[in-house]
């Protein structure tokens, strides 16, 4: 589903975030990329969302190489993936509910299929009550749930994670998790990086470890090894 | 995507960005509200100058006056021949019972004058026909005609007394360059202020999407379109823009009738209360045009820059 091959990347000031990374990651896995800051885990996600250009190497999705995809198109690209940040990245002037309904709309889905769709995924990401509020008005554990609900809207095929839980307390931590399981249950690719031991060994699934740049662990089962 | 949803969509998305917008928003229209402020401004001080111009050059013509002996038909002729003249706007024809009556009205006075006139007997004086060119830098090729022999019939003695035009040569001269000047200067004056606060207006703009820079870049990862996510920022622009104009146009009613009723003999007598009444139409169309057109296109320019994510 997804391949990197032979990835790598380099800034223009000749540091490498990514060095010759080559991986796969198949459909409905879940898998958590760990490593300290600086390890390039962002930067691969950046590489799959076409958010950066590879140096070397490619990156492809089902097959097609996605940084040949021009500007016009990704957005049809982009609308299969489903983004969460660590800083939540809402639209600071949008409800709740007006965040996902975006989604929905930049998707061209019908005003019906928005009035049905949303309060449901709000329900499920426990936000039922707050849908009229606007991102200041939340927690931050509130925040990165409605970030959760806009980016699983659109029944996206891959549901991607940077760094997710890194401003959230235990508690919020372990709902994000919990919600992030059960997207993966309902058949939905989860990637996620994070650096929080507890996360990794929550979740018990593939673990990927990167350290300055490189891929150097790849555990099907893993556990938070550093 | 139907058309009529996403434009639906988008001018909802728009309204609400400026309702949301607080600050940005505020300042937006404030600045947008200066500009067309300077723009409203110098549509008066335009009027302002075209009318003193006017009032000017209307001042200004040429006289000629004719021997005692002139016969009227010989007159007419001549005053038909000079309004074939492209250069003419009006010639104005006096008579020589015209001429005493006048005299006679503005000496009305003075004993000693109009007693050397009975004295004199019958009319001493002369008909005379007044041109007024369309444009002050023509009266010389108007003085020439009347100089040359084509302004007389072949053949008979000139009926020409004389043409003041050479006596008020210099003057007329000097009035064509100042009113020249003015226009010139009032041109570059408002091309320059026009521009200087459109640029303002832009720079604003520019500075209000800036801050929702990352905005834009979240609903790109979201999957909107460029158009999808650019519209409802034009909207936006366009309603400060709009709302902008409609302060500064009930801002100038009172403000024009406080003009005109403190300073219209300091404008030569230009009611700007009145003028801004009688062209409100152009003035709203001017002011709400532009000040729609300046807030879409700088939106438009704008939100473009951060769109290459």
């Amino acid at each position: 589903m997804i391949y990197f091959d032979k990835v790598s990347k380099r800034y223009t000031d000749g540091r490498p975030a990514v060095e010759d990374v080559t991986l796969s990651i198949s459909p409905k896995e879940f898998v958590s990329i760990v490593g300290h800051s600086g390890a390039g885990k962002t930067t691969l996600l950046k590489l799959l969302l076409a958010e950066e250009r590879p140096t070397e190497g490619s990156v492809f999705y089902e097959s097609i190489p996605v940084h040949d995809i021009p500007l016009n198109a990704l957005h049809h690209f982009r609308r299969k993936i489903g983004t969460v940040f660590q800083d939540f990245r809402l639209i600071p002037n949008k409800t709740a509910y007006e965040n996902i309904a975006f989604a929905m709309e930049a998707a061209g889905r019908s005003d019906a299929e928005i009035a049905s769709d949303v309060p449901h995924i709000l329900e499920l990401v426990d936000l039922g009550d707050k849908a009229h509020h606007f991102p200041r008005q939340l927690s931050g554990g509130e925040q990165q749930r409605v970030a959760i609900g806009r980016a699983i809207i659109n029944q996206p095929d891959i549901i991607v994670a940077d760094e997710p839980t890194g401003n959230l307390d235990p508690v919020n931590t372990y709902e994000v998790v919990e919600i992030l399981k059960k997207i993966n249950e309902l058949g939905t690719t989860v990637i996620i990086t994070t650096h929080n031991k507890g996360v990794v060994d929550a979740i018990g699934k593939r673990v990927i470890t990167m350290d300055r740049g490189r891929l150097v662990r790849d555990d099907a089962q893993g556990h938070y090894v550093l | 995507m139907p058309t009529w949803m996403s434009i639906r969509r988008v001018l909802a998305a728009g309204a609400k960005n400026f309702a949301r917008g607080g600050v940005v928003s505020f300042a937006t229209v404030l600045i947008m509200t200066v500009t067309l402020g300077i723009i409203g401004l110098l549509l008066f001080l335009s009027a302002i100058l075209d009318h003193t111009l006017g009032v000017i050059r209307d001042k200004v013509d040429v006289n000629v006056y004719f021997v005692t002996s002139a016969q009227e038909p010989a007159i007419n002729e001549l005053a038909d021949r000079i309004r074939t003249l492209p250069e003419v706007a009006e010639v104005t024809y006096t008579s020589r019972d015209e001429a005493l009556a006048e005299f006679r009205l503005r000496h009305a006075g003075d004993q000693l004058t109009l007693q050397a006139l009975e004295e004199l007997g019958g009319n001493p004086l002369g008909a005379s026909l007044a041109i007024k060119a369309k444009d002050p830098s023509q009266y010389e090729t108007v003085a020439k005609f009347l100089d040359s022999g084509s302004a007389l019939s072949s053949g008979t003695a000139s009926i020409i007394d004389r043409v003041n035009y050479y006596q008020n040569k210099t003057v007329i001269d000097r009035l064509t360059g100042v009113i020249r000047i003015s226009e010139r200067a009032g041109t570059a004056f408002v091309l320059l202020f026009s521009l200087a606060s459109i640029i303002i207006a832009l720079a604003t703009i520019r500075l209000a999407i800036y801050s929702a820079r990352d905005e834009i870049g979240v609903m790109r990862l979201v999957g909107a379109t460029n158009s999808y996510i650019r519209a409802p920022f034009i909207v936006a622009g366009m309603i400060a823009g709009g709302i902008a104009a409609i302060i500064v146009l009930f801002v100038l009613y009172p403000t024009s009738w406080y003009v005109s009723a403190k300073f219209s003999s300091w404008l030569g007598g230009f009611n700007v209360f009145t003028y801004y009444l009688a062209h409100f139409p152009s003035i709203f169309f001017t002011l709400f045009g532009a000040g729609v057109l300046l807030g879409g296109v700088a939106s438009y320019v704008a939100v473009r820059r951060y769109l290459r994510v």
